[in-house]
C-alpha cells in the first residue's frame, strides 16, 4: 500500500541529484494549472500517518501504551453501555525488543459482523463523536489509528474476534486500512469456534460474548509509572467495577480484582447546550438538520431551548422562526449565533454524568496503595462552555510504603481514563501546584508539587473533556474547571490537615509524657546527692512532682 | 570569694525540694548574662551586673534542663567536698553516666555550667570546674612565687630564665606572690609579636613584663595581671590589632570584663589597663599597610558604639571607633614589619611608651 508513495520519493531523489554539477537552471514558474494538477484531497488517514504524534504514537514506548489504552477504552465503554460488569484480559507478548503483540479481550456485547471492518479499519468512524455523553472514547480515531500504526510499522493487519451471543458464531477478521481512501480492507474473514480463557473464571472454555483485538506493533517496553504497567494499575483504581488480568511482556501476571459489584450509573446522552457551540458548528448543524424551520431547529437540536425561547432567539436575530434552516445565509447564521449567546438559558442538565463516587474512590485507592490515611470527595456537577462536568479527588497519605521526602504522586483521570503524559501542561497539575498545601501541614516548594508520602488522584468526568490535543494527555485549563479542581483539592486537603494535626498533637503529648517519665528520676537523684535524703523521701519527691506536672499538662 | 559554695548549693536544693513537696512548681532564678544587664562603674573600673534575672520554672518543657542543672549542682558539691577538679570536658563526660539526662554536646554542658556559676555568683573554679585552656605566656623581669604541688615548699620562678620560651600562667592564680622591679606590663594580643619581643630581649631594654594573651584573654590571665598590677602598683599597657575585634572584644574584656561573666567581672578585670595601640590614628601616623574592614567588623564596631556601656562612657573611644569605621580599614600588629622587622622595637614601642598620657583609656 505504501508502494506508490515510495516510488514518488524515489523519483524526487533522482531529480534532486541532477542539480549538483549542472549550471543553475532558470527558475521555472508554474501555472495555476500545474498547481491544480498537484492539489488533491488529503485523506484523514494520510494526514495522521504523517502526524502520528498527534494521536500519541510519537515514541515506541508511548506507542505501546497508546495501543493498549485505545483497546481498553473501547472494551470498557462497550461493556458499560451494554450493562455488563467488565472482565478484561490484557496480554502483551514480546516478539523482539522492538516488536510486540498486544491483545485485549473483553466480555462485552460483541460487534455486529457488518460493523467490524469500519470500526477497526476507518478513522473517524464511531458511535461517540456525534453524541454528547460521558465516555472514554470521543472521536472514533483511537483503535483504528493503532491498527494503522501497526500496519505501518510491521505490515501486519489488525485481528479481531467478536461474538454477540452464546448461540451466535464468532467472527474473525483481519483488517487493513487503505490510508489513501480511509477505507477498511478486509484481508480475511471467517466464522470460527471461540474457545479461550474465560476472563471471569480464568479457565479455557467457550466464550459466550465479547471481543478480542490483536495487534502487532513496533514498540519498546519500559517499566514504571509512565508505562503500560502504570496505566493498567491506574485503570483498575479508577474502574473499581472492572476485573483486569494483565500479562506484562516479561511474563509477569497481575490480577486486579473487582472492588464494586455493580456498574456505575449509566451516563446519559444530551444534546449540546447552545452556549457551548461555535459558529462553524452552528453552520454545519443548520446545514444538516432535519428540522423544517429555525424554531424547531433550535428546540430539537439543542438542550434547554423551549419553543417560546426558540422563537425569542429567532426574533432577536431578526429572523422569522418559520424560515427554513437550510436557507439561512452566513450573515443570518452569525446573527443567530449572537442572539444565542445573548439569550438567557438554563444551565445544561448535570445529572447526566457518572461519577466514581467517594466510597469507590476510597475503595479503589485502598486496593492499590498502602497508606495510613485516605480521603475522598466527589463534587457536584458544574458547567464550562455549556458542557456539564464534575471533579472528584482522593488521596492516600502516610504509612511506611510511600516515600516521605520525595514529591507526591499525582494520578490524573479523565472519564476514568488515566492520563500518563504531559503532566505539567494539565489543568489538574496546575491546580495542585497552585493549592497551598502548607495550610494542611504538608511541605511544598514554590511552583512545585507538594513533598509528602502521598498519592493524590483527580478525576474529571464530562460529556466532553477538553483535552489540549488529540492524544488526550492533558486537560485544558478552563477557569471553571480549574476552580472546581481547586475546591475538590481543598476539600480533601482539609480532611488531611485535620488528620496530620491530630497526629502532631498526639506525638507532642506523647513526647511530653515521656519527658516527665524520663527526667523526673534525675531530679530525685540530684536532690538526694545534694541533700542526703533517704530513698523513701526521694520517691515521695518524684511521685509528687510527677503528679504536679501531669496535672498541669492536662490543664494546658 | 572564698566562702564555700556547698551551703549555697544545699540552700537552693532545699528550696526546690520544699516547693515540690508543697505541690508547687519549683523555680530557679538566674541572673541574665549579657551586656544589656551590666553597668559600667567608672571609679571601680569594671562592668557590674544589674539585678535583672530570669526565672526558670520546672514545667513539662523545662524538666530536662532543670534535671541537668540540679545534677550539675550535685557534681559540683561532690568536687568541692572531695577537693577535686573537673575540666569542662570532663564534666561533659561525667554526664554520660546520667542516662537520659546526659549531654549530647559539650556546648550544652558548658551552658548549664555557666548558669550554675551565675546562679551562685561564683567563679567556676570555686565550683570545682576548670577550663581547658591555659592562661597565657609571661616573660621578663618578674619572679613568681608559687608552691610545689607535691611538697608544698615555696618555689621562685624567674621569668627571665625561660630563654626563648615563656612561663605559663596557671589556672588558679589566687595564691601566687610576685617580686619585680619592672616599670610596666606590656600585654600583647598575638603570640607572633610576643615571640619577636622575647627573642630580641625587649623586656631587658624596656625593663618590663611581657604577657601574651593569644586572643581574648582567659579569666586566669586577667586575674594574674590584675593581681600583679595591684600588688606591685605598676601600669598595664595593652598592644593589640587595630580592628574592632582587638578593641571591643579583647581590650574591653581585658579591662572591664564581659557580659557573659558579668557576675564575676569585679575580680576578672584589669581596670588600670591603658590602650597603647594599634590606634586608628597610628594607621595614619605610621603609614601602616591595611586591609579593608569586613562586614562583621563594621557590624561589631557599630554594635559597640550602640550597646557597649564602656564605649558609651568613653567619648574618646567612640570617636576612635567612628574614625576607624570611616576609614573602612584595619591594621594588624605585624603591619609594622612593613617598615623593617624590628621597627616595632626600635621605633614604635619606644615612641609610644614615652607618652603614656596619650594612650586611650
Amino acid at each position: 500500500m505504501a508502494q506508490p508513495q515510495l516510488k514518488r520519493i524515489a523519483r524526487k531523489e533522482k531529480f534532486g541529484r541532477v542539480g549538483k554539477k549542472a549550471a543553475p537552471k532558470p527558475v521555472v514558474r508554474l501555472t495555476a494549472h500545474d498547481l491544480a494538477a498537484r492539489q488533491r484531497e488529503i485523506s484523514v488517514s494520510e494526514f495522521f500517518t504523517k502526524n502520528r504524534h498527534l494521536l500519541g504514537f510519537d515514541s515506541p514506548a508511548k506507542a505501546l501504551l497508546t495501543t493498549v489504552k485505545e483497546a481498553v477504552d473501547n472494551a470498557l465503554d462497550a461493556c458499560e453501555e451494554a450493562g455488563i460488569l467488565p472482565d478484561l484480559v490484557i496480554e502483551i507478548g514480546e516478539i523482539s525488543e522492538t516488536r510486540y503483540r498486544v491483545s485485549v479481550q473483553d466480555n462485552g456485547p460483541g460487534i455486529v459482523k457488518a460493523q467490524i471492518p469500519k470500526i477497526f479499519g476507518q478513522l473517524l468512524y464511531g458511535s461517540k463523536f456525534h453524541t454528547l455523553r460521558q465516555a472514554r472514547g470521543q472521536q472514533g480515531i483511537g483503535i483504528s489509528a493503532a491498527g494503522m500504526y501497526g500496519q505501518l510499522t510491521t505490515g501486519k493487519p489488525i485481528r479481531i474476534v467478536s461474538k454477540t451471543g452464546p448461540t451466535k458464531p464468532a467472527h474473525e477478521f483481519e483488517i487493513q486500512i487503505d490510508t489513501k481512501r480511509n477505507q477498511p480492507v478486509v484481508v480475511s474473514d471467517r466464522e470460527r469456534d471461540w474457545k479461550d480463557v474465560d476472563p471471569s473464571s480464568g479457565e479455557k472454555g467457550e466464550i459466550a460474548h465479547g471481543t478480542r483485538v490483536e495487534l502487532e506493533i513496533e514498540a519498546t517496553y519500559k517499566k514504571g509509572r509512565h508505562s503500560v504497567d502504570g496505566y493498567v494499575e491506574q485503570t483498575a483504581i479508577a474502574n473499581p467495577h472492572a476485573r483486569v488480568a494483565y500479562t506484562a511482556p516479561d511474563g509477569e501476571r497481575r490480577e486486579y480484582p473487582r472492588v464494586a459489584e455493580h456498574l456505575p450509573r449509566a451516563p446519559l446522552e444530551i444534546k449540546p447546550h447552545p452556549h457551548g457551540i461555535e459558529l462553524g458548528i452552528l453552520l454545519k448543524m443548520l446545514h444538516e438538520t432535519k428540522a423544517r424551520n429555525i424554531g424547531s431547529f433550535l428546540h430539537t437540536e439543542f438542550s434547554r431551548v423551549s419553543s417560546p425561547v426558540a422563537e425569542e432567539i429567532a426574533k432577536a436575530a431578526g429572523l422569522s422562526p418559520s424560515m427554513s434552516p437550510h436557507k439561512a445565509a452566513r450573515e443570518q447564521a452569525e446573527a443567530l449565533y449572537t442572539a444565542i449567546q445573548a439569550a438567557k438559558l438554563m444551565a445544561p442538565q448535570s445529572n447526566v454524568l457518572s461519577p466514581i463516587g467517594e466510597e469507590l474512590l476510597l475503595e479503589g485507592l485502598r486496593k492499590q496503595v498502602t497508606a495510613d490515611f485516605y480521603a475522598a470527595t466527589s463534587r457536584s456537577p458544574a458547567v464550562y462552555r455549556g458542557n456539564p462536568f464534575l471533579v472528584e479527588a482522593a488521596l492516600a497519605y502516610g504509612g511506611g510504603h510511600l516515600p516521605a521526602d520525595e514529591l507526591m504522586t499525582l494520578l490524573r483521570f479523565a472519564n476514568r481514563v488515566p492520563l500518563l503524559y504531559q503532566q505539567s501542561a494539565c489543568a489538574v497539575t496546575k491546580s495542585v501546584v497552585q493549592t497551598t498545601w502548607k495550610t494542611y501541614g504538608i511541605q511544598q516548594a514554590r511552583g512545585a508539587l507538594p513533598s509528602a508520602p502521598m498519592v493524590l488522584m483527580v478525576h474529571i468526568a464530562s460529556v466532553w473533556v477538553p483535552f489540549t490535543s488529540e492524544s488526550k494527555e492533558a486537560v485544558a485549563s478552563y477557569p471553571e474547571i480549574m476552580k472546581e479542581i481547586r475546591l475538590a483539592l481543598q476539600d480533601v486537603g482539609r480532611k488531611l490537615g485535620l488528620y496530620i494535626r491530630r497526629g502532631l498533637r498526639e506525638a507532642d503529648a506523647e513526647k511530653k509524657r515521656s519527658y516527665i517519665e524520663k527526667y523526673i528520676p534525675h531530679i530525685g537523684i540530684a536532690l538526694q546527692e545534694i541533700l542526703g535524703i533517704d530513698d523513701k523521701r526521694k520517691e515521695k519527691v518524684c511521685a509528687t512532682l510527677k503528679d504536679t506536672l501531669e496535672r498541669s499538662r492536662k490543664n494546658e | 570569694m572564698s566562702e564555700s559554695v556547698v551551703p549555697k548549693i544545699k540552700r537552693e536544693a532545699k528550696g526546690v525540694e520544699e516547693s515540690i513537696l508543697k505541690r508547687k512548681k519549683p523555680s530557679l532564678r538566674f541572673p541574665i548574662r549579657s551586656l544589656a544587664n551590666v553597668r559600667y562603674l567608672e571609679k571601680e573600673g569594671y562592668f557590674e551586673i544589674r539585678g535583672r534575672k530570669k526565672e526558670r520554672t520546672l514545667t513539662v518543657n523545662t524538666v530536662k534542663t532543670f534535671a541537668q542543672t540540679l545534677r550539675m549542682m550535685a557534681l559540683s558539691k561532690t568536687l568541692v567536698e572531695t577537693d577535686d577538679i573537673a575540666t569542662k570536658r570532663e564534666a561533659y563526660y561525667v554526664s554520660k553516666n546520667w542516662d537520659e539526662a546526659r549531654f549530647l554536646e559539650q556546648t550544652e554542658s558548658d551552658t548549664v555550667m555557666d548558669d550554675v556559676e551565675a546562679l551562685f555568683e561564683v567563679n567556676r573554679e570555686q565550683l570545682g570546674f576548670v577550663p581547658e585552656e591555659k592562661g597565657g605566656d609571661v616573660a621578663g623581669n618578674l619572679i613568681v612565687i608559687d608552691k610545689d604541688p607535691n611538697t608544698g615548699k615555696t618555689i621562685q620562678i624567674d621569668c627571665t630564665k625561660f630563654g626563648s620560651g615563656a612561663y605559663s600562667i596557671p589556672i588558679s592564680v589566687e595564691d601566687l606572690g610576685f617580686e619585680t622591679k619592672a616599670k610596666f606590663i606590656l600585654v600583647i594580643e598575638t603570640a607572633g609579636m610576643f615571640q619577636r619581643l622575647v627573642k630580641h630581649g625587649y623586656w631587658k631594654t624596656a625593663n618590663c613584663v611581657l604577657v601574651s594573651m593569644g586572643g581574648v584573654p582567659t579569666r586566669a590571665c586577667r586575674r594574674f595581671i590584675r593581681r600583679l598590677a595591684d600588688v606591685k602598683k605598676i601600669p598595664v599597657y595593652v598592644f593589640v590589632d587595630g580592628d574592632p575585634y582587638g578593641i571591643s572584644n579583647i581590650y574591653r574584656t581585658f579591662k572591664v570584663g564581659s557580659g557573659n561573666a558579668a557576675h564575676i567581672n569585679e575580680f576578672f578585670c584589669v581596670p588600670q589597663a591603658r590602650f597603647l595601640g594599634i590606634t586608628p590614628q597610628d594607621i595614619i601616623d605610621y603609614k601602616l599597610p591595611t586591609h579593608p574592614l569586613k562586614e562583621v567588623d563594621v557590624k561589631r564596631a557599630k554594635d559597640a558604639l550602640k550597646n557597649d556601656p564602656f564605649f558609651l562612657h568613653h567619648k574618646e573611644w567612640a570617636k576612635a571607633i567612628e574614625h576607624l569605621v570611616s576609614m573602612g580599614v584595619r591594621a594588624e600588629q605585624q603591619a609594622l614589619a612593613a617598615h623593617g622587622l624590628n621597627y616595632v622595637i626600635d621605633k614604635y614601642l619606644p615612641q609610644k611608651i614615652a607618652h603614656p598620657e596619650k594612650f586611650l583609656p
